[in-house]
């Protein structure tokens, strides 16, 4: 009972532990058991097994082309927000005046909410494509490339900050050293600046792989799925079919059971692979 | 020792704050809570809550869902200890949904009030739910616009004023004719834009639709209630494809905006286009008064707006009126302590029966209401409510009424509202929306 985290124990982490029981670790076995009931309200869940998750995949196709979608969507908009996002951050450790205040303009669209952000880029979007004849629903390559333009301007300024921190974390006696030994910029880059900054590498592609995936306010905002459903990604289908169709509750929540083990196998995977890159320097 | 109880202590109150936080909820159950599903009346409702505690001292709540989050809305408030008390099916198919927690309310005086007993939603006897307002939609039109045209020295069309179109033949030639003279007429198009965008095209995959679909139940069921018979069908013939066609066909060839930017625009667009006489018709009903007049820069007499049928070309269409009926039925909540219900029921009663009530009903919400407690006088005084009343009295005609409310799913009229996106950016043929609107129809139905 000497032991100060034991005896400290209810104080410090007793409220943050019933907040994560009741906000968290509750909702989501609630959740789980829901998958495999059918219910209108939560409290009057009937238990039918696997059908729900029969259901999810034989009822329609949407659930799996949204999901192909989500795919095609989270490897484009991943590759491009961490080149740009890793270019910026280099820019901005050089000793240039006004790095600062770039910084702070990059990081800026990261704190405006989702929807809005997706409105203000259908205002957009739509005001060059009319001058064409087109509206950003006309063709769902709009809708796609309309999701990764804002994709990119709201998480690249984020991704910088977290990038610059791994650069400025380099130690300059390593960089100094490869310099005398001749080492050219494009060899630093790649020999020095990107295995040092591994751990950073780690956690930017964990959050834009999972942003990428469970992206919702934006789709809905952008596009809502138009045309056609044709860009609607998992988590806009999960919450239609959730709510828009009568005795689909449960094919809904059983698509976001499934859904979460499939985000969750792919970042795994993901930290254990770039985890195993990253070196003590 | 005294320091672990001490920590033990402090943890204890940091858990009981937050029970007790969470156990408020139980202890001041309202009395009535109603649900309320028109988010422009929301205001209304408040001042209503408040009127009624201080005459009765009963303490109304009023949730109010935002526009098409009703659904979700009741969804999650009825799970809850607080649970709504008066809430909102849209017809027999959100009956279906809700049923288990609808009171059977046939003993109830506001049932007694009902003029028209059939338009109750009934189940073995018992009474569930009670519509509480009748609403009809048609092509609103500008009168001063119209009048305008038939003053044109060059027209093609042999009429001489809007009310003589009684058929869509003589709705084209007007139209097309209008198109025409777009420029002398001072209008970019005749049709406001048909809206498209997610969420806005109701009016086309519900309200249009309705068309076509009561010709063709009215012809199975010849004395029964057609939307009594498209309840029951598993699957439609979609025969009058065609008729769907001929005036959706005319809306966006005649309209304000191009067909590729229609999957933009949003039904208040449209309202503004014809509130600032950029266009001679839209497709709506009496609600949308409010957005008419609440527009800025609005140039339409209140006299001058008008109500026209939406004329298909179905043959022997001669006679048809708008489209009257109703899609807000209230419910009590069977779940509720009897307290609440009798509490919830009195509250309704008072709305459409006293004097105050009544007067809300009819001068701020707008409500042409189907109960007997109203006189021939207490009717809203907008046009378009004005344009309803008369089609409603006219005898020599037939109006349509709302089949829709027996759709099987808010997924069907999305699927038929993309369909209708596809086929007005030319990805996809007519064919195609004939198909969804007949094959979903079957798959949701199952």
């Amino acid at each position: 009972m000497n032991n100060p985290a034991k005896r400290y124990f209810p104080i410090f982490v007793m409220p943050t532990l019933i907040a994560f029981l009741i906000a968290f670790a509750v909702p989501f076995a609630l959740g789980l058991f829901l998958s495999f009931t059918e219910f209108r309200t939560v409290s009057d869940a009937e238990f039918v097994g696997l059908q729900n998750y029969i259901r999810a995949f034989t009822d329609d196709t949407d659930f799996l082309s949204s999901l192909w979608f989500t795919v095609k969507f989270a490897v484009m908009s991943v590759i491009s927000i961490n080149v740009f996002a890793f270019l910026l951050a280099l820019m901005l450790t050089r000793t240039v005046p006004g790095t600062k205040f770039f910084r702070t303009v990059f990081f800026m669209p990261n704190l405006i909410g989702g929807i809005v952000l997706g409105y203000i880029w259908q205002v957009i979007i739509n005001g060059v494509l009319y001058r064409f004849g087109y509206s950003i629903t006309s063709n769902s390559v709009f809708g796609y490339w309309g999701l990764i333009v804002l994709m990119n301007w709201q998480m690249i300024g984020y991704m910088m900050i977290i990038y610059i921190a791994g650069i400025q974390n380099i130690p300059t006696d390593i960089m100094e050293a490869a310099r005398v030994d001749g080492a050219g910029s494009l060899t630093t880059l790649f020999r020095i600046t990107i295995p040092s900054v591994m751990p950073s590498i780690t956690i930017c592609l964990f959050l834009t792989i999972t942003n990428s995936f469970k992206l919702f306010d934006q789709n809905l905002a952008l596009t809502a799925g138009a045309p056609g459903k044709r860009t609607q990604m998992v988590a806009l289908d999960i919450y239609n079919t959730f709510y828009s169709r009568t005795g689909y509750e449960g094919v809904g929540q059983a698509k976001a059971v499934v859904f979460f083990l499939i985000v969750a196998v792919i970042a795994l995977a993901q930290l254990r692979f770039t985890r195993s890159k990253e070196v003590e320097s | 020792m005294k320091r672990k109880l001490l920590s033990i202590f402090t943890a204890l109150i940091c858990v009981l704050s937050c029970l007790s936080l969470a156990g408020c909820g139980k202890k001041n159950k309202s009395q009535v809570y109603f649900l309320n599903f028109k988010p422009e009346s929301a205001s209304v409702y408040e001042e209503l809550a408040k009127k009624y505690k201080e005459e009765t001292g009963v303490t109304v709540k009023v949730v109010t869902a935002a526009a098409n989050n009703y659904e979700q809305t009741l969804k999650s408030e009825i799970a809850k200890s607080d649970a709504p008390t008066i809430f909102q099916v849209n017809g027999p198919v959100g009956y279906a949904a809700w049923d288990d927690y609808c009171l059977d309310i046939k003993d109830s005086k506001l049932y007694s009030y009902l003029t028209d007993k059939s338009l109750a939603i009934t189940e073995d006897g018992g009474v569930y739910a009670i519509p509480y307002v009748v609403e009809g939609y048609g092509i609103i039109y500008n009168d001063a616009i119209m009048k305008k045209y038939f003053a044109l020295g060059n027209k093609k069309s042999k009429l001489t004023s809007a009310d003589e179109i009684d058929s869509f033949d003589k709705l084209k030639t007007v139209v097309e004719d209008m198109t025409a003279h777009a420029k002398e007429l001072g209008i970019k198009g005749v049709f406001a834009s048909t809206s498209l965008s997610s969420g806005e095209d109701w009016r086309w995959q519900t309200h249009l639709l309705n068309v076509p679909l009561y010709y063709e139940m009215s012809e199975m069921g010849e004395e029964l209630d057609p939307s009594l018979s498209l309840l029951d069908a598993k699957e439609i013939s979609y025969k009058y494809s065609k008729n769907f066609e001929n005036l959706f066909d005319l809306y966006i060839n005649n309209s304000v905006t191009a067909k590729t930017l229609l999957g933009s625009k949003s039904v208040a667009d449209s309202m503004a286009e014809f509130a600032t006489g950029q266009a001679a018709m839209v497709q709506n009903g009496n609600w949308a008064w409010s957005q008419i007049s609440g527009v800025d820069g609005n140039v339409v007499k209140e006299n001058d707006i008008k109500m026209l049928p939406l004329y298909t070309g179905v043959e022997g269409e001669k006679g048809q009126g708008i489209c009257i009926g109703t899609e807000n039925y209230f419910a009590i909540n069977k779940n509720a302590d009897e307290e609440q219900q009798k509490a919830s029921l009195a509250f309704l009663e008072w709305l459409f029966s006293s004097e105050t009530g009544k007067r809300y009903v009819t001068e701020k919400l707008n409500f042409i209401t189907p109960f007997s407690t109203f006189t021939e006088d207490e009717l809203p005084n907008d046009p378009l409510a004005k344009e309803i009343s008369r089609y409603m009295k006219d005898d020599s005609i037939k109006n349509i009424p709302w089949t829709f409310t027996a759709f099987p799913s808010d997924t069907y009229k999305k699927e038929v509202g993309s369909a209708l996106l596809d086929y007005v950016q030319g990805d996809k043929k007519w064919e195609y929306v004939r198909k969804t609107i007949k094959d979903t129809w079957k798959s949701e139905r199952d």
